[in-house]
Order: C-alpha cells, then sequence, then structure tokens
C-alpha cells in the first residue's frame, strides 16, 4: 500500500493553517498523522484475524480572537480541509471568550531524540509475527499441565508520523514506531478457571520476548487455582508493578493543571506541602527512550522534557499545556497530549517514572510480614474517584504469611485514598519495567503499610 | 444516502475474493459528530469532526482477513482488496450478485441535531450550569457536556447483502462538585437516546438537579461499610449489573473459547424463576437500538433467561456459523477500523412483581446501590466489581445514611443464583461498553433487584 510520509503531513498541516485563516481565524493550528499498522490474533495455535491497515487524518485547532474551536477529518484534499477550517472557525464562535486561550507560540528547538521509530517493524514479514504470537501461546500453553487454554494472544505493530504547523510559526514532524503483544491464559482445575495476564511493548517485534510473555500469563493463571476471599482487615500490602503503574497514572492525572485549576484534584493548592512518604519519588518525562509517550514536541508543538512531580515526599510541581501554564503564570512543561488528531490538545501525563528503591520483590515480602501481595485490580475507571482521590476496586492477588508468598486470593476489594496511600508507602522496590497500563508508566512493586481489604 | 454506489462495491468484493475465500464483506462508513461543554459556566471545547472510511474482510475457512482505510474514493478500496487478495494466492471465487435492499426500518428522527444552531445547545448546557450551581451553596463546581453524533453505514458482502442504517445518537451529561468543611462530593447525571435533538425537549435540565442532588446528599455520608450482606440495586443503571454480571458471558466469542463461566450451561438453570432478561437491539429510541447490526443482519430481541433458564447466547456471524445457528443481530463493531465481534445491545431484566418497597423492607441489614459508576467483569472466572456512586445503609427495614467509596464485588454465577425479587419498575440508561478495545453505546435496565448475599468493599473494616 501508498503510504503518506512526513512531507505530505507537514504539507498538510501548513495548507490546513491557510485554510483556517482563510475561512476566518485569526490563528490556526493544524496536526496531522498517517499511519500503517498491523494486528494479528492468535488462538489454539492458528490465526484468527489478521488486519492491515493505513490510517490518516488532520484537526485544525482555531482562535477567532480569545475563542477557540476544534474541527477534525479524515479528507486531506484541498475541498476536505477548506470543510474542514470553516468548522472550526464555526465551532469557535459556538465558544465563550476565554482570556487565557490563545495560539501556542515557538518555545525553543526540540530534543533530538534516538531510536523513536525501529525499521523492523515495516520490514518484519507478517509471517514472522504470527510465529512470534504462536510461540506466545505455546509456551504460555507449556508452563503448567493445568494452563488449558489462551483466550487470545494479541500482537499489534504501528508506524506512523505527524506533523505540526501554526500560524505563529511552530512546525515539525516526527515518526515512531510501536510494537506491543499481551495474552490471557487460562489454567483449569475441576470447574476453576482462573486467568493470567502476559505482555511486553517495545519499539519493534525484536523487542518482544515470547518466553518472558508467555510465562508471565501461564504462571500467573496457575498461581491463581484454588484461590479463596481473604478476610475483611487492614494490613500490609505489597503492590505489583501494574498495580503501582495504574495508580501512577491516577496521581499523574490529578497533577495535570487544568483539575488542579478547576478545583477538581486531590492536589489542588498542595504544591510545595508534604504530599506522601519520602520513599515515593515520580517524574515525567517526555524524553525517555524507553518511554511510548516519547516524542521531540507535544501536541502543540512545545518540546518535550522532564519534570519532577513529587520528591522528599513533597509536591514540587503541575504538569502543564500552553493554556494552563498562561492561567496558572507558568510555563509549558510540554504536556499537552493528544490521543490522536480526532481530539483537540489537553494536559496529559508523558511517560510517569517512580524512581527505584533498593528492594527485590522478595524483600518487600519479608518487610511486609503477613498481609496481601495485590497482582491485579479491576474497576477502576468507575472505582477511582479523581476528583476525591478516594478509590475501591476489586482485586486478587497472593496471602503474605511470614514473609513469603502464600495462597492465592480473588474477590476482594482495596479501599482507600491517593493521598493516604501515598503517606504510607514504606518502600518501592528495585524491580524496575515499563507497564503500558495507567499511560507510559516505568515502575517497580510496592510495600504500603497499611490498606483496607473488604473480602469475607 | 449512498456511501458507495453499488457497482463498485460488487467490484470491491470481485476483487477481495479474486484469489480465493469463501467470504468478503465491504463496511463502509460516514461518521459526523459535534460536542460541545461548559465548565466555570463557560461554553468551550466545541468540537466537530467527519470521518469517511471502510473496512473490509475476507474469511476463509476459520481466518478472518482485514484492512480498513481512511477514504471511500475508488483508489482507497481497491487498494485494501488488493492488498487482502494478495495474501491468497487459491481460484477466485464470485460474489453472488448484490440484491436491492430493503429500506431499513429507521429510528424516526424530528429534529435533525446537525441542524440545530450552535448556540441553542449552548443555551441548553447554561441550564445546567445555572441549575446545578443553585442547588445548593455547596455546589462548588458544575460542568456539562452535548455530544451529538450520527454513523450512516453501508454494508455488502459476497453472499448478495446490501444493507444500510442511520443512527442519530445525542446524550448529555452533567457533573456536580460539592464542597463542605474540606468534603468534597461529586454526583453525575446523563440523558441519552438513539434520537434527533426533541430528546432535549421539555426539561433536560432536571439532569442537574439529579447530579447535584446525589454530590450534596454524599456530603453527610459515611465511609460504606466492608462485607457481605444483601444488596438491593436500584432500577436504571442498576442494570449495567445484569449487563456484565451475565451479558458479558453470553457473547459468544467468550462462550466458544471456554472464557466464559456460561459455556456448557444453555437450558439449564442459571437463576431463579423469577428471572427474565433480554438483549434487545429494537427497543425504540434506545441508546443500543439500531436497524441492522455491523453486518447487515436485522436487530432483535433475544430472550436471553427465561424464567431462571438460559436461552441464548448472543452472536455476530462468524459464530454463528460455528454454532450452526443465525447470528442474533449483535454483530457490533466501534468503526470502520474494527471487525466486528459479538456486543449487547440494549441488555435488561424484564419487571417482576416485587413493590421496591417492601424489598427494602425486608432487609435487616444491607446496602443499597442506587447508581453506578460502572463495572467490569472477567468472563473466564465470573469475577466482577462494580463502583457504586450513590449507596446508602439499610437498618431494620429503612435506608438510612448515605455511604461513600463503596464496591460491588462478587461472582457471576452465585450472584445471579441469588437474586431473590425483582421489582416492578422498569427503567433504561446509557451507557458506553467496552471490549477489546472497542467502545459501544449500550442500554442497561432493570427495575429494584434484590440480591441474597454480596460483597460490599468500602473502608469501614
Amino acid at each position: 500500500m501508498t503510504d503518506i510520509g512526513p512531507a505530505d503531513l507537514e504539507d498538510a498541516a501548513r495548507r490546513a493553517v491557510e485554510a483556517a485563516t482563510s475561512a476566518g481565524a485569526s490563528d490556526a493550528e493544524a496536526w496531522s498523522e498517517g499511519s500503517r499498522s498491523r494486528e494479528v490474533r492468535v488462538h489454539a495455535g492458528e490465526v484468527e484475524s489478521l488486519t492491515e491497515a493505513t490510517g490518516r487524518g488532520v484537526g485544525i485547532r482555531a482562535w477567532i480572537g480569545s475563542r477557540t474551536g476544534y474541527a477534525y477529518g479524515t479528507d486531506l484534499t484541498a475541498s476536505g480541509l477548506a470543510e474542514l477550517a470553516e468548522a472550526a472557525a464555526g465551532a469557535a464562535r459556538v465558544a465563550d471568550e476565554d482570556e487565557n486561550s490563545a495560539a501556542p507560540e515557538p518555545s525553543g528547538a526540540p530534543p533530538e531524540i534516538e531510536g523513536l521509530r525501529d525499521p523492523a517493524v515495516r520490514r518484519t514479514e507478517t509471517a514472522e509475527v504470527i510465529d512470534l504470537a504462536k510461540r506466545i501461546e505455546r509456551v504460555a500453553l507449556d508452563r503448567d499441565e493445568r494452563v488449558t487454554a489462551v483466550e487470545e494472544v494479541v500482537y499489534v505493530d504501528e508506524d506512523g508520523d505527524a506533523a505540526i504547523a501554526t500560524s505563529r510559526g511552530v512546525s515539525g514532524s516526527f515518526g515512531s514506531s510501536v510494537a506491543y503483544a499481551f495474552l490471557q491464559a487460562m489454567a483449569t482445575q475441576d470447574a476453576e478457571v482462573q486467568t493470567g495476564l502476559g505482555f511486553a511493548v517495545g519499539r519493534s517485534p525484536k523487542a518482544l520476548d515470547a518466553e518472558e510473555i508467555g510465562a508471565e500469563a501461564g504462571d500467573e493463571a496457575a498461581s491463581m487455582l484454588g484461590a479463596t476471599k481473604p478476610k475483611s482487615r487492614t494490613c500490609p500490602v505489597v503492590l505489583s508493578e501494574r498495580v503501582t503503574a495504574s495508580f501512577a497514572g491516577f496521581i499523574g492525572g490529578a497533577l495535570c493543571a487544568d483539575d488542579v485549576q478547576r478545583g477538581r484534584s486531590p492536589f489542588a493548592d498542595r504544591l510545595g506541602a508534604e504530599v506522601s512518604s519520602a520513599a515515593y519519588v515520580l517524574a515525567d518525562d517526555g524524553i525517555d527512550p524507553g518511554g511510548l509517550a516519547t516524542a521531540p514536541f507535544d501536541g502543540e508543538g512545545t518540546p518535550r522534557e522532564r519534570t519532577s512531580l513529587i520528591a522528599d515526599g513533597k509536591l514540587l510541581a503541575y504538569l502543564h499545556d500552553s493554556y494552563t501554564a498562561r492561567r496558572g503564570d507558568a510555563r509549558s512543561t510540554g504536556n499537552a497530549a493528544r490521543a490522536s488528531y480526532r481530539s483537540p490538545p489537553s494536559v496529559s501525563p508523558s511517560n510517569l517514572v517512580i524512581e527505584a528503591g533498593e528492594l527485590s520483590l522478595q524483600q518487600l515480602l519479608e518487610k511486609a510480614g503477613d498481609g496481601v501481595y495485590i497482582t491485579e485490580v479491576a474497576g477502576l475507571h468507575s472505582g477511582v474517584n479523581p476528583v476525591t482521590g478516594r478509590y475501591s476496586v476489586g482485586a486478587s492477588g497472593r496471602g503474605i504469611s511470614g514473609g513469603e508468598l502464600a495462597e492465592p486470593l480473588r474477590e476482594f476489594t482495596i479501599a482507600g485514598d491517593l493521598l493516604g496511600t501515598l503517606a504510607a508507602v514504606d518502600a518501592v522496590g528495585s524491580e524496575i519495567r515499563w507497564v503500558p497500563f495507567g499511560g507510559s508508566v516505568k515502575t517497580a512493586p510496592m510495600l504500603v503499610g497499611e490498606m483496607a481489604i473488604g473480602g469475607s | 444516502m449512498t456511501l458507495v454506489e453499488e457497482a463498485l462495491a460488487g467490484r470491491v468484493l470481485e476483487r477481495a475474493l479474486s484469489r480465493g475465500g469463501d467470504f468478503a464483506e465491504l463496511f463502509c462508513e460516514e461518521r459526523q459528530g459535534f460536542s460541545l461543554s461548559i465548565d466555570e459556566s463557560r461554553i468551550e471545547r466545541p468540537q466537530s469532526g467527519t470521518e469517511r472510511g471502510a473496512g473490509i474482510r475476507v474469511i476463509e475457512g476459520e481466518v478472518t482477513r482485514f484492512a480498513h482505510v481512511d477514504g471511500l474514493a475508488e483508489d482507497d478500496l481497491m487498494r485494501a482488496a488488493d492488498g487482502l487478495a494478495s495474501a491468497l494466492d487459491g481460484d477466485g471465487a464470485e460474489p453472488l450478485a448484490l440484491k436491492t435492499p430493503n429500506s431499513p426500518i429507521l429510528q424516526e428522527i424530528e429534529v435533525d441535531p446537525a441542524g440545530v444552531p450552535a448556540e441553542r445547545k449552548a443555551e441548553i448546557l447554561r441550564e445546567l450550569d445555572e441549575r446545578a450551581r443553585s442547588a445548593g451553596s455547596e455546589v462548588a463546581q458544575a460542568s456539562a457536556s452535548y455530544n451529538e453524533g450520527r454513523r450512516q453505514v453501508a454494508i455488502f458482502n459476497s453472499e448478495g447483502l446490501a444493507a444500510s442504517d442511520d443512527r442519530t445518537r445525542v446524550r448529555l451529561g452533567v457533573q456536580v462538585v460539592a464542597r463542605q468543611n474540606g468534603t468534597v462530593e461529586t454526583g453525575f447525571e446523563t440523558l441519552g437516546e438513539h434520537r434527533g435533538f426533541e430528546l432535549l425537549d421539555g426539561d433536560p435540565a432536571r439532569i442537574a438537579d439529579q447530579a447535584a442532588s446525589q454530590a450534596l446528599k454524599l456530603l453527610g455520608a459515611d465511609a460504606a461499610p466492608a462485607g457481605e450482606m444483601t444488596v438491593v440495586v436500584g432500577g436504571g443503571f442498576g442494570g449495567v449489573l445484569f449487563h456484565e454480571m451475565t451479558g458479558h458471558g453470553l457473547e459468544a466469542d467468550a462462550v466458544q473459547k471456554g472464557a466464559s463461566v456460561y459455556a456448557g450451561k444453555l437450558g439449564e438453570r442459571v437463576a431463579q424463576p423469577l428471572l427474565n432478561a433480554y438483549d434487545d437491539g429494537v427497543m425504540p429510541h434506545e441508546w443500543g437500538t439500531g436497524a441492522i447490526d455491523d453486518e447487515g443482519t436485522p436487530c432483535q430481541r433475544t430472550a436471553v433467561i427465561q424464567e431462571g433458564k438460559l436461552t441464548s447466547y448472543l452472536y455476530d456471524r462468524l459464530r454463528a456459523r460455528r454454532d450452526g445457528v443465525g447470528s442474533t443481530g449483535n454483530g457490533r463493531r466501534a468503526s470502520f477500523r474494527d471487525l466486528p465481534i459479538p456486543r449487547m445491545t440494549n441488555t435488561y431484566i424484564e419487571p417482576g412483581d416485587a413493590d421496591p418497597e417492601a424489598m427494602i423492607g425486608e432487609v435487616e441489614k444491607g446496602f443499597y446501590a442506587v447508581s453506578f459508576g460502572g463495572g467490569q467483569v472477567e468472563p473466564a472466572t465470573g469475577d466482577f466489581v462494580f463502583g457504586v456512586s450513590e449507596g446508602y445503609l439499610i437498618e431494620g427495614g429503612k435506608v438510612t445514611k448515605p455511604c461513600r467509596g463503596a464496591t460491588l464485588i462478587g461472582n457471576c454465577l452465585q450472584a445471579l443464583e441469588r437474586i431473590d425479587a425483582v421489582g416492578t419498575d422498569f427503567e433504561m440508561k446509557t451507557g458506553f461498553c467496552g471490549k477489546g478495545g472497542q467502545t459501544a453505546p449500550v442500554g442497561t435496565g432493570q427495575g429494584h433487584v434484590r440480591i441474597k448475599g454480596m460483597t460490599v468493599g468500602g473502608t469501614a473494616v
């Protein structure tokens, strides 16, 4: 298939900005994307589905004075862009004036970041990635005879470019690639079924290790067989890196300046205050080459950077885009994110990075003594209130008894509030890993001194 | 409306099957949307979008090959069809001639929302904002959003099917934050239908009163209890409980892989005889309603539980063929960028014969879950969890203190079996269901339902 390249995308963005100013916008910004992606689903040793796709589109943010509107579409022809530009300018006329709303200004040269795109994505034949997915499944099944099936192995890769142009002279483009695979294994014993998840992410299929991914899912499913419900109590818990990633995602979200400025964050008015134990050190890092959200610039062309958020127990910064920076008399931290051209930029964490501690998982368990090791949480979208910081979510994991992993546990809840939980973090583990849950998070297991468990 | 001429569709199908395959399908779509919000009493984020694209699939044996492209030009479609055909090296198959489609029976749209001036939509948001803020001095923040969307789809396949649908949906949502003595609470309410702008006739701002009242009531709330107790679930969005607990486990993809606790249970008793439940894609104007599903199968009403017995799974074409049955019209996709999978439409528990007040009156100590933020289930194990957004203690048969931060957790088969009363009342609510990375509009509904013995997860241990 023919592809749309970075030069075409830069050109489309430029033409979109011109179309918007012709449509009456006093300022405009356009973001264009083109991509090519592939997905393979494997079940029981066979390919279930194979998807190949190309995509392209553009989104225009138009300003009429201090009013702003957005429009997006898939038609990059002159008439398509003219129609979009009219829609964006028309939308701006509906908005109320907002003194802090303005087109972002150019703000310095973006950093050079190596390795965002691995050409191996395009070079790897589909037959090879099918084989990778099949190997992942086989590894999981061979791990334990009680692992009886894998619901499916999903492999996805994508390679694309994005470009930006604004009427104030911001312009640029970059390319990136991603590949990831995950599976859910099922272990069976009598009538009981338990599941286990395995996953990995990288810049190309070469970065994915079938052994590790399959083993993680198979082992977890088998280890959960015979799980029971724990007694309701308050006790020490060790959170797996999957769980600490989800928590980091909520904390990162609550540190975004728009919700803070609108009084909808448990961290509002806490800058400089003590918000956690000293063990919890968190940064937003948009330039770590290992992070999937890494890019030379953010969704409005501001260079990405590293921002220290929590250190020495204190809240050091909020995350900003150009709007919240203007409103909060701060500078943009390069955190204007775009899910795609289909949405206007809004403040969001890039990669959240938790500083590793010194204790291995085994040592964290020993330090906990007796408690619960939480490997999985469920119901996060309804169980966490981002305004109040309170949470109550479903959980599963293992008991901790005498510093060792003990019986599997399921069907219980953990509950508390984010600030209380942060204050109770006793130690962060040393085994750091990139986890694609809660955004893009580099994290480790953690020991929390006290958490409420709701069981029987 | 013609997204793609039939002659072109025929050529695309022919090309897709030119090197083999048992079945080919062309799914064309145009999506248009507009949204607007109010926050801090300021109208903001006006946004409009138009996308055109197509998804083409070729099935050969058990393998599905799929390609999707942005754009509906002949070039785009042929390129995608060629890509699919190039992966095969067999003899070409000839698609059947496309039959002229029957006109779909569409939901009546009296007022096309796209034709309503944006200022009118802004005005409604201002009403919501004012109503929320006037509900009490404790209301600290209010925000609301308006969304309209239109999806026009045209589906053609190599068995001669040519079908189309045109779906317009309008939805309002409002969130209220209340604050008192350092305590912060939130309330949320929505109004949405597969209907035109006439949905907002009358008093749409009533949902602002409801959201504000929820936040204000919670200001006086205690921490939710933790432990096992009898739970009475309220009507309307309480139906999310059935959606998660049972609906997902009935979707045939999970069933066929043994990844559902309902696999192998067809015809068996899974609930008390008082329980009847349906998936109904033809309920007039409901959020999950359509004329056809996203494979061209007419939407229908499927009885899934009759007098406590499991009577049907929910099928798309592929999984129906595997089981040797007909599709139940549940092959849905989030957009042309996705493959169809079995999804619920509007799922509900039929009203029963219990008086809602009496259902609560019989409970000595329990929990009343009026509204939920959402839920999640793992169909393979049957473990589920729901976040309660408005809940109360039941003490001595009376609804007493509001509780904050409660979660309901349990296992599907056990909880379904423990439903011991279904109320005479009934209400449907809108929801967005996520599965396999795809989001679908679904309706959920029920009256009051009582479950004996469910785990409530709160902080008051």
